[in-house]
């Protein structure tokens, strides 16, 4: 589904602030592949998503996903296919508008509607978006002619998360998207996303500094360190690992220790 | 008394389309759109000789056209060579001062012997005498049924969470570039639908009449919205255009109490201060009374 191809970026090259983000960095995801990463502080975990949603150009390499070349499109097109949640529950949401606006807005760009400028929400439409709401359990169905600013950052986010996969995108970018929020509500959050990517099937990137999430969710964890993967643990090798093994295994592969002063290792 | 109200609903109506194109660049899309001057003096230009030429109802769209061109151009400044939103409008503002010369030929021109749609509506009988404030409320309330209809369209709904949320804008597939555009194209219009319809009415149209143009529409606006406040769409439309309203009987007032015309700037440019102002001020009040309430309190537990 998703290839990267050797890509590599470079930061403000050739001044004494030049920083190699991504050093030809390989990743390929098969359809329906749901991997976590974790990594150090400034391994490229963010920068990879950046890579991939297309907030700045890659300078070598190439971008691919579900066969269309997206290594020189810009975000705006790519975000068609490619549905994301960020760390700040305020980014994803338009707070002045009603969350049905919102929800609107994220309906809309289906390929059917992207042509058509003129196209409205119809009654339908708006009952759909009810059902959908009501998945989330937080009561959002009732209160769908409110500004999204009236509501808190977990169901922002809830709500981010349901218009990034309303109209299932081709691959979901997860960046911390739970961890901002009260562990009662990420926790919740969490839920939801498990279910929603199983039952719609789509494929996945989540990064988390939550060690035991990276074992726990999805089929595949990958390490990063210094702007390249460094390990990529799948299938039986996966099951059964401790988050111990996986820092042991993290050592090995980037030759020092997971360095990330906000990871949580506690097993519970 | 009567025709004191009847000029300050005329004015009230024939500058609402600039308040609503502010409404749209200024509070929707969040940018400060300096074309407002030059586009509305565009607006009267175009239409003035338009209706010289015997075309009274071309003018409008003709106007309106021409100002929304004067949009793109702001608009293509900031989107795509990178200049800064404010000084973009600056800048097609001063290069509009030229252009209006072009388009009339002259620093104005009055079009006292030609027709127009208030002496078409005059000669058709339309509206008795109030036939000048029948014509621009119909043309009016068509441009705030067209706007309300028009941002709950997937298009308007992206210009309107392209100035809420850009981060959010990127993520859905929505070109921020384009929105920017076709908003600040389609307030420009209307900030020209009011030079077009303002120049046939006072059958006159003056190269340097867009001067402060801004402001006082900043002010109708402000008006507006801190009287009708937020809520739906058609709410707040109305209230910008009742705002509009307002402010011309304000106006009207000031005139009456013997203001003379050259202070009006003034008095709107208080009117914008004071109510743009006014969030930080009551903050401001606010903090000062709970800190000296809490200080008396601390010396009386002494």
């Amino acid at each position: 589904m998703l290839e990267l191809k050797n890509i590599s970026k470079t930061f403000n090259p050739g001044t004494v602030n030049e920083k190699t983000a991504l050093s030809g960095l390989s990743l390929t995801l098969a359809d329906g592949d749901f991997a976590t990463i974790v990594g150090s502080n400034g391994a490229g975990k963010s920068t990879l998503f950046n890579a991939i949603a297309g907030d700045f150009y890659v300078d070598e390499g190439s971008i691919t996903l579900g066969g269309e070349d997206l290594t020189y499109l810009p975000a705006y097109r790519r975000s068609r296919n490619i549905g994301r949640l960020f760390q700040d529950p305020m980014r994803g949401t338009a707070p002045h508008m009603t969350i049905e606006e919102n929800l609107a807005l994220a309906y809309l760009r289906t390929t059917k509607h992207q042509k058509a400028f003129f196209s409205r929400v119809s009654k339908k439409d708006k009952a759909f978006f009810r059902d959908q709401l009501s998945r989330l359990d937080m009561g959002l169905e009732d209160r769908m002619r409110q500004p999204v600013g009236l509501l808190s950052g977990g169901q922002r986010q809830a709500l981010t998360l349901l218009m990034a996969t309303m109209v299932p995108p081709k691959l979901l970018l997860l960046d911390e998207h739970t961890a901002a929020l009260d562990p009662g509500t990420a926790e919740k959050v969490l839920k939801l996303t498990r279910e929603i990517v199983a039952q719609e099937h789509i494929t996945c990137l989540m990064i988390t500094h939550n060690m035991k999430n990276a074992l726990e969710l999805g089929n595949r964890t990958l390490m990063m360190n210094a702007g390249n993967i460094v390990l990529d643990i799948q299938g039986e090798e996966r099951e059964g690992l401790t988050v111990e093994d996986l820092l042991h295994r993290f050592k090995a592969g980037a030759g020092k220790d997971l360095d990330n002063d906000r990871i949580l290792l506690s097993e519970d | 008394m009567l025709t004191i109200v009847q000029t300050a609903l005329e004015a009230g109506f024939l500058y609402a389309p600039i308040a609503l194109a502010l409404f749209l660049s200024f509070s929707i899309l969040n940018i400060a759109d300096m074309t407002t001057d030059g586009a509305f003096v565009l607006g009267g230009a175009v239409s003035a000789v338009c209706c010289l030429a015997g075309h009274p109802i071309l003018a409008i769209p003709a106007g309106m056209l021409a100002a929304a061109a004067a949009g793109f151009i702001t608009a293509f400044l900031q989107t795509k060579l990178g200049v800064p939103s404010i000084l973009a409008g600056i800048v097609t503002n001063i290069g509009l001062y030229s252009i209006n010369l072009m388009v009339m030929g002259s620093g104005n021109k009055s079009l006292f012997q030609a027709q127009s749609i208030y002496t078409l509506a005059k000669d058709a009988g339309i509206g008795g005498s109030w036939y000048k404030l029948v014509v621009t409320a119909v043309l009016v309330l068509v441009v705030c049924a067209a706007l309300v209809l028009f941002l709950g369209t997937r298009l308007g709904l992206s210009i309107r969470a392209t100035g809420d949320n850009a981060d959010m804008v990127r993520a859905s597939s929505i070109n921020p570039t384009f929105t920017i555009t076709v908003g600040l194209c389609v307030a420009n219009a209307m900030t020209g639908l009011s030079g077009a319809m303002v120049a046939q009415y006072n059958t006159f149209a003056d190269v340097n009449s867009g001067t402060g143009m801004v402001v006082l529409a900043l002010a109708a606006l402000v008006i507006g919205e801190t009287l009708i406040g937020k809520g739906s769409m058609v709410r707040r439309v109305l209230g910008v255009l009742a705002g509009s309203i307002i402010y011309r009987f304000i106006y009207a007032a000031a005139l009456r109490a013997n203001v003379p015309a050259d202070y009006m700037k003034l008095v709107s440019a208080v009117i914008v201060g004071i109510a743009i102002s006014a969030p930080a001020i009551r903050n401001w009040a606010a903090f000062q009374a709970k800190k000296s309430k809490a200080l008396a309190a601390r010396k009386g537990e002494k």
